[in-house]
């Protein structure tokens, strides 16, 4: 019993000591994760959902990458950004991914624009985060799920733009209606232009009083449709001009505008039976630049003083200087052109402004053909339209009905 | 023909513009870069027609002793200086410390600087003529400027420090710029957008010749 007694005393004692040891230990690591601060390093959540198509709306060459955040993509999380990893398939072979982009933390979406429509490709999207720990960077990153394989294609159809199709096709079906229209012989009212009532009048004047008439036909090339408006007037001013023996003069600052406006005028003045009359230096070439024109064009107002100047055409910073200076010397003076800020300045400083539009209406108005009239009214009728869409849009609008404005939103 | 081919040409290049604004897909998405190429080469060399003729006029100008004929011997060694220096000093004409670059900022900028200063005075004469309160819509403008003008100095406030941040001269201004001042432009805009449009059909289906050189 004795003996007995002792190997139990004995177990205890082990017992004991290990419960005292382990309790050390235990004790010892507590407090030496507290003063060393030696800490796991997190692990990063994933991008979730990938999903690689070819862009849509575009030429090809092109494919949309879109993932889900990583669960670590907050305010304040770990993730720093993502990387967009690219593989190729060869004949069912998946190449080795290399990295083609990067995006930022809280991005979603990434547009590879260099692939072929030839090959098909792999997608991964890789989560970075950049930590301290421990005293030292952690690099980690967090690999998504493989997407593919995509393959990117040209489209035949814009869809972003179908409302402005819609709008042409509706714009154009109307002035093709009523050019037919007045093909047929309907009569069509035009509402008077006064700017261009004044043509007359103005060439009169230059010639009661024998001096010259000068007309500007903007600073634009021809490939700005406000200069095909331009010259277009320059022919009926030219056969007025004409008619009347009273000089014309055409400076211009562009060698293209110089071979059409010298072609019109030599037309108008053959149509009015006067090709005699004809100079080829009434129309003449100063120079491109914008202010060297505007130079130039007020040198010879000032010094020859024309009785009317025509501003017809594409203008900017120079329209006031050219226009206050023929104001200067009392020229009547009418304007047209098609960039709204330099209208104002024109309506300040000439007796006549056509406004917008009434430039591109000029050349049905004071040719009075049916089929260009009925190009007008066809234009009225887009302009009705719109009015009606806009107050639509504003009563849906202000009582919260329908977005209407959306229909319009033109993606470029 | 003389007129039917470029009537064709027109049409044809008109309805490819309109197409590849619709038409993502090859050739239509070049052909906006391509057409823009091809129209820089012929202006590039129309170039010398506008120089040729300048130059025809300035030395008819100076053999014939038209009045104020010295400008065209202005016109003509300012020509041919810049002309010169340019081709003397090869492609690296532009580069700075170059004698075609001290003409260009110290002769060609300042002068043309110089025209668009001018600008000022004259916005200064024209807004004189057009704020004078004839009628009830000068009287409108005339008001509407006055407001914008002042709600645009820090003193426009500073007279309105009183009244609500609303109602102050800034406010005032900006309300005027971005409603009845943006109406307005946009209206102007509808009605030129419109005239293009009706315009350039009429050039593409061949009704408006005028540009080629009158009626049919």
């Amino acid at each position: 019993m004795v003996i007995r007694s002792n190997e139990q005393h004995l177990r205890w004692s082990v017992l004991v000591i290990h419960l005292v040891l382990f309790s050390l230990v235990l004790f010892s690591s507590v407090s030496g994760a507290e003063s060393d601060s030696i800490t796991a390093i997190p692990a990063l959540a994933p991008p979730t959902n990938v999903s690689a198509i070819d862009k849509p709306n575009d030429g090809g060459g092109s494919i949309s990458i879109r993932w889900g955040l990583s669960q670590d993509d907050y305010d304040g999380g770990l993730v720093s950004g993502y990387k967009v990893l690219r593989a190729t398939d060869s004949n069912g072979i998946m190449s080795s991914f290399t990295e083609i982009g990067d995006a930022t933390a809280g991005q979603a979406e990434y547009v590879d624009g260099n692939v072929s429509d030839d090959s098909s490709y792999y997608y991964q999207v890789v989560a970075f985060a950049q930590i301290e720990s421990n005293g030292a960077a952690h690099d980690l990153i967090a690999k998504s799920a493989i997407t593919g394989q995509v393959q990117s294609s040209a489209q035949w159809f814009d869809w972003q733009r179908i409302n402005v199709f819609v709008g042409v096709l509706i714009l154009c079906a109307l002035i093709i209606f009523y050019i037919r229209q007045a093909q047929s012989g309907k009569e069509l009212f035009i509402r008077k232009i006064a700017g261009l009532e004044a043509i007359d009048e103005a060439v009169g004047r230059a010639t009661e009083m024998g001096k010259k008439i000068f007309y500007i036909p903007g600073t634009q090339d021809m490939d700005n449709v406000q200069t095909i408006a331009g010259v277009t007037i320059l022919g009926r001013v030219a056969e007025l001009s004409a008619q009347y023996e009273t000089w014309l003069e055409v400076p211009v600052a562009r060698s293209l505008v110089l071979v059409t406006a010298k072609e019109i005028v030599k037309e108008a003045y053959s149509k009015v039976g006067r090709p005699d009359a004809f100079n080829e230096d009434q129309v003449h070439y100063l120079t491109d630049d914008q202010f060297g024109y505007a130079a130039g064009i007020d040198g010879m107002v000032v010094r020859e003083k024309p009785a009317t100047i025509f501003f017809m055409g594409a203008f900017y910073a120079e329209s006031l200087i050219l226009a206050e200076t023929g104001n200067s010397i009392g020229a009547i003076q009418i304007a047209g052109t098609g960039m709204p800020s330099q209208l104002p300045f024109f309506v300040a400083a000439c007796d006549y402004t056509l406004i917008g539009e009434e430039l591109f209406a000029a050349s049905a108005y004071l040719s009075r053909e049916p089929k260009l009239l009925g190009s007008l009214k066809g234009q009225d009728m887009g302009k009705a339209l719109i009015l009606i869409a806009l107050i639509v849009g504003i009563l849906l609008e202000t009582f919260g009905i329908w977005t209407f404005s959306d229909l319009f939103g033109v993606i470029d | 023909m003389r007129r039917e081919i470029p009537l064709f040409i027109t049409g044809v290049v008109g309805i490819v513009f309109v197409l590849q604004y619709f038409i993502p897909h090859f050739p239509f998405n070049k052909m906006n870069a391509w057409f823009s190429d091809w129209f820089s080469i012929v202006q590039a060399c129309a170039i010398w027609l506008g120089v040729l003729n300048l130059l025809k006029i300035s030395f008819q100008n100076i053999g014939r002793r038209k009045d104020d004929w010295g400008y065209a011997i202005v016109i003509v060694v300012s020509f041919l200086a810049i002309s010169i220096v340019g081709f003397a000093e090869g492609e690296a004409f532009r580069d700075s410390g170059t004698s075609f670059t001290w003409l260009y900022d110290y002769i060609y900028t300042p002068l043309s600087s110089s025209m668009f200063a001018i600008l000022a005075f004259f916005v200064a004469s024209a807004s004189y003529r057009a704020f004078r309160a004839r009628n009830f819509e000068a009287t409108l403008l005339l008001l509407a400027a006055f407001f914008v003008m002042l709600g645009r100095v820090p003193i426009g406030d500073v007279l309105t420090s009183f009244m609500p941040d609303q109602l102050q001269l800034s406010s005032l201004a900006t309300w005027i710029m971005n409603f009845p001042q943006t109406a307005g432009q946009r209206a102007i805009m509808i009605g030129i957008a419109l005239g293009i449009v009706s315009t350039s059909l009429r050039i593409i289906l061949g009704v408006e010749r005028s540009h080629l050189g009158g009626g049919d």
